[in-house]
């Protein structure tokens, strides 16, 4: 770990276990254990004589790429699936066939990504219905439906209006819902799937001194997560994961970001930045003057050269995405907008594909992917003029940018005719980007492209966005919080807050650490 | 939030607003409509609508659709009728139970279509209405029982009645409030009627809570299923007349007081109070309009524009509350 990462973990957390703790603890009997456990799949080993141990009041992260067996360890030990080999020991005592209920009677919740919440009910609703539902009642109080649920959230310390309905929360207010719930029972372990996935940097820290409080009162929690540089704040011990195999285990001090990296993948991941040659007084690709959206994007100045790939960050709400749907017509704007030097009128999507520009959404699922089709109908539907003769389809053509796509972009599948909706996170993300590149873009606007995404495949897509930088002359901009993956591949990062571009940094003279802070001190 | 800006942005708060304006108009342009008769009318024909909205509202607060409960209230009515005419009974509490487990029965085996093949409530509810109402008219028989053939104990029940002020209120006014006030507290006050809020919000997540959404899906197809074959003969008995081709294009109707009242067609959201002032919403518009002399065949695209209207407003208001 960086001095820096140290510092800001020990200031976080003055009560910060000493190793000495740690080691005096693993003296004591596990909470959970798992020896030499077995789990297979028609056709692979899911995990493969896998030896795992919890200690109670412990935080350990499970990392590992997708596949890499970690989902499945947490529903063993959820009871949600059955183990072929080994043993499985909760208290020191040998289990056998744990069921969920069985799980969640010895203390083990579960906090999946989606929260499992009702978006319709209030938060004392949804806070009180586990209890309200184990006890067996027929009937319900509705003050004591709200009185369990502040006493919830009073164990944490949170204040969230208990008649809200959950749906008009945050996603971080919903994420500590669903926390109380899991601990309206007597929790002894808390495993949380992707827990900061969809979280700013400051609703991280909040999450984090919540689990540290639920650390305090002697509950284990149990991380799963893709992100290095969070396993390394929170947790006091790491466990790698790669193809069903526990390849690395240990105290968090002993890791640092390369380390977990290399763990996970196998092998070194290239962490060559993105240099820049063009030249800053040439008429930039895209020149914008004065783009305003509403009140979320007030008078923003921004170019973009040729091969250059520029980052945009920020909080949640600072208006990043309203400028880039507003560069890719989907929302009414006013201010200038030039290419190559001539005015754009960006009235709809239509009017920004003509002229060029090319748009990643956050949100795959639902903005950008047609899940139960084809890979090969995927990739051509922004550019289905490629391959039409006449008024028809020609599906030799079509098929041909398909293939041609699928290689360049490197998408791991047996053929194009498999349904997007069947590929991994990060050949789903190939497809999208594939896509765009199709209609032989001038400029690619990238919202999160990276988000559940894994390290191996994330470090392809981010080497496949350079070389197309630097090749073809293509403008990126590319929005994300992920400032690594900004410091990796930006020339210049813009930064963001109430609608305005508050810094402008450039990649050659900044610190990762520099970028955090300024962005936590954004308010 | 304080309690007034909570109940100013509760769609029922709206409903109620908007039913007081059209009233106040309504009375404008005719003074006549505030005699106690006239009221008393409109709140006679809120009853039949009214326990099939309720039926409705069940169904669609689970996340489905029902387009059967026409069918299973014919089917109810018309079979029981028969029943008691063959038999020579005279009676009205039996009667009842009989037509509201005919009407249970029929909803349990949508329930089971549903559940068991997980099929789309829309298309399971199409098939055994139009398999209900085949079988009633191929089976059964045509003919319509006119007043001189029905059982006299149920019209004498039909046209029950108090007096206020000089004017007559019939009492199965008093049955659907009954019926609401019940339906309310199952669906706010148990469990089970928890579960189908839950289950209408989210299927999968009421599995992992720990409800059992077999037990659920069969309930409220069920608890509809019974509330329309109730209803059907309830109808019968107010209009002293049983009609086996009676009830069509209620689907409409129903489903557009339902929404009217708030109901999310997504599932999750309504409310019992909601579905009432609906329901007398659209009742006030139809009668308003046979008022006005306006053609029946008008009636069906007023009807037609408020379904479109509501659904547009909740789900204006359903993407706004995300944001």
């Amino acid at each position: 770990m960086r001095p820096a990462l140290a510092a800001a973990r020990h200031a976080i957390h003055p009560k910060g276990r000493s190793r000495s703790e740690i080691e005096a603890h693993t003296m004591a009997e596990p909470l959970i254990e798992l020896r030499a456990v077995t789990k297979r799949f028609p056709g692979m080993k899911a995990l493969d004589g896998v030896d795992f141990q919890i200690f109670p009041a412990e935080i350990v992260c499970l990392a590992g790429e997708n596949g890499s067996g970690k989902s499945t360890l947490i529903k063993i030990v959820s009871g949600v699936y059955d183990f072929d080999e080994g043993d499985l020991l909760i208290d020191g005592k040998p289990v056998a066939g744990l069921g969920p209920r069985d799980a969640i009677a010895a203390g083990i919740q579960v906090i999946y990504q989606d929260f499992s919440l009702f978006p319709s009910l209030t938060v004392a609703e949804n806070l009180a219905l586990n209890r309200l539902l184990s006890e067996g009642k027929t009937f319900v109080d509705p003050k004591r439906r709200r009185q369990l649920g502040a006493e919830a959230l009073a164990r944490l310390d949170v204040a969230i209006d208990l008649d809200a309905t959950v749906g008009t929360l945050s996603t971080a207010d919903r994420q500590i819902v669903a926390i109380a719930r899991a601990l309206m029972s007597e929790t002894r372990l808390l495993i949380m799937d992707e827990p900061t996935t969809a979280l700013t940097g400051r609703e991280v820290d909040r999450l984090f001194s919540i689990v540290r409080e639920i650390q305090a009162k002697g509950i284990a929690v149990l991380f799963v997560s893709h992100k290095m540089r969070e396993m390394l704040e929170i947790s006091e011990r790491i466990t790698v994961f790669r193809n069903g195999r526990k390849v690395e285990e240990g105290p968090t001090g002993e890791f640092n970001e390369a380390r977990i990296t290399r763990a996970m993948t196998g092998h070194d991941i290239g962490h060559e930045r993105h240099v820049w040659t063009g030249d800053d007084s040439e008429e930039p690709r895209l020149s914008v003057r004065g783009l305003s959206v509403g009140d979320t994007v007030r008078g923003v100045d921004l170019d973009l050269h040729r091969g250059e790939i520029v980052g945009l960050s920020g909080l949640l709400g600072s208006g990043r995405t309203e400028l880039a749907m507003a560069l890719f017509g989907m929302e009414p704007h006013s201010g200038d907008i030039r290419l190559d030097g001539a005015p754009l009128s960006l009235e709809s999507v239509q009017d920004a594909v003509a002229a060029g520009i090319a748009y990643v959404p956050e949100d795959r699922l639902s903005e950008g992917l047609f899940m139960r089709q084809p890979i090969a109908r995927n990739v051509i539907a922004s550019a289905i003029g490629r391959a039409t003769r006449g008024p028809f389809l020609d599906h030799e053509r079509l098929n041909a940018l398909a293939e041609q796509t699928v290689s360049d972009m490197r998408i791991a599948t047996p053929d194009i005719e498999k349904h997007a909706g069947q590929l991994s996170g990060g050949n789903q993300q190939r497809v999208v980007i594939g896509r765009w590149l199709l209609t032989n873009p001038k400029v690619l606007i990238l919202n999160g492209p990276t988000v559940g995404v894994d390290v191996g495949s994330k470090a392809e897509i981010h080497r496949r966005i350079r070389e197309l930088a630097a090749s073809t002359g293509l403008a990126v901009l590319m929005i994300s919080d992920d400032v690594p993956e900004l410091i990796q591949n930006c020339n210049r990062i813009l930064l963001m807050h109430r609608g305005e571009i508050v810094d402008r940094l450039d990649t050659r003279s900044v610190e990762e650490d520099d970028i955090h802070g300024r962005l936590k001190g954004l308010r | 939030m304080t309690s007034v800006s909570k109940l100013l942005r509760r769609s029922e708060t709206a409903v109620l607003a908007i039913l007081i304006v059209v009233m106040i108009v309504i009375g404008v342009i005719n003074p006549a409509f505030w005699q106690a008769d006239n009221l008393f009318n409109l709140l006679r024909a809120n009853v039949v609508i009214g326990i099939m909205a309720l039926s409705v509202l069940t169904v669609m607060i689970s996340g489905g659709i029902d387009v059967s409960f026409p069918a299973f209230a014919v089917a109810a009515m018309y079979l029981t009728v028969i029943a008691m005419n063959a038999m020579g009974y005279q009676g009205v509490v039996l009667p009842f139970i009989g037509a509201t487990v005919i009407g249970l029965l029929c909803g349990l085996a949508n329930a089971f279509f549903i559940h068991t093949f997980r099929m789309i409530p829309l298309i399971v509810t199409l098939g055994s209405a139009s398999v209900v109402r085949g079988l009633l008219l191929g089976l059964v028989g045509t003919s319509i029982i006119n007043i001189d053939r029905m059982p006299p104990s149920l019209i004498a029940f039909g046209s029950s009645t108090i007096e206020i002020g000089g004017s007559k209120l019939s009492l199965m006014i008093f049955i659907y409030l009954g019926i609401a006030l019940l339906m309310w507290l199952f669906l706010t006050r148990t469990m089970a009627g928890r579960a189908i809020f839950a289950y209408g919000d989210d299927a999968e997540s009421a599995k992992r809570v720990g409800f059992n959404t077999r037990r659920t899906v069969y309930l409220v197809y069920g608890l509809a299923g019974a509330l329309a074959g109730f209803a059907g003969l309830l109808h019968a008995s107010m209009i002293w007349l049983a009609n086996p081709r009676d009830f069509v294009g209620y689907e409409l109707d129903v489903i557009a007081a339902v929404v009217l009242g708030g109901a999310s067609i997504f599932g999750g959201r309504g409310s019992v109070f909601g579905t009432i002032l609906g329901v007398f919403m659209l009742t006030l518009i139809k009668n308003s309009l046979i008022i006005m002399r306006i053609d029946n065949t008008w009636q069906g695209v007023v009807v037609g524009c408020v379904i479109v209207i509501a659904t547009a407003l909740t789900a204006w208001r359903d993407r706004k509350a995300l944001v």
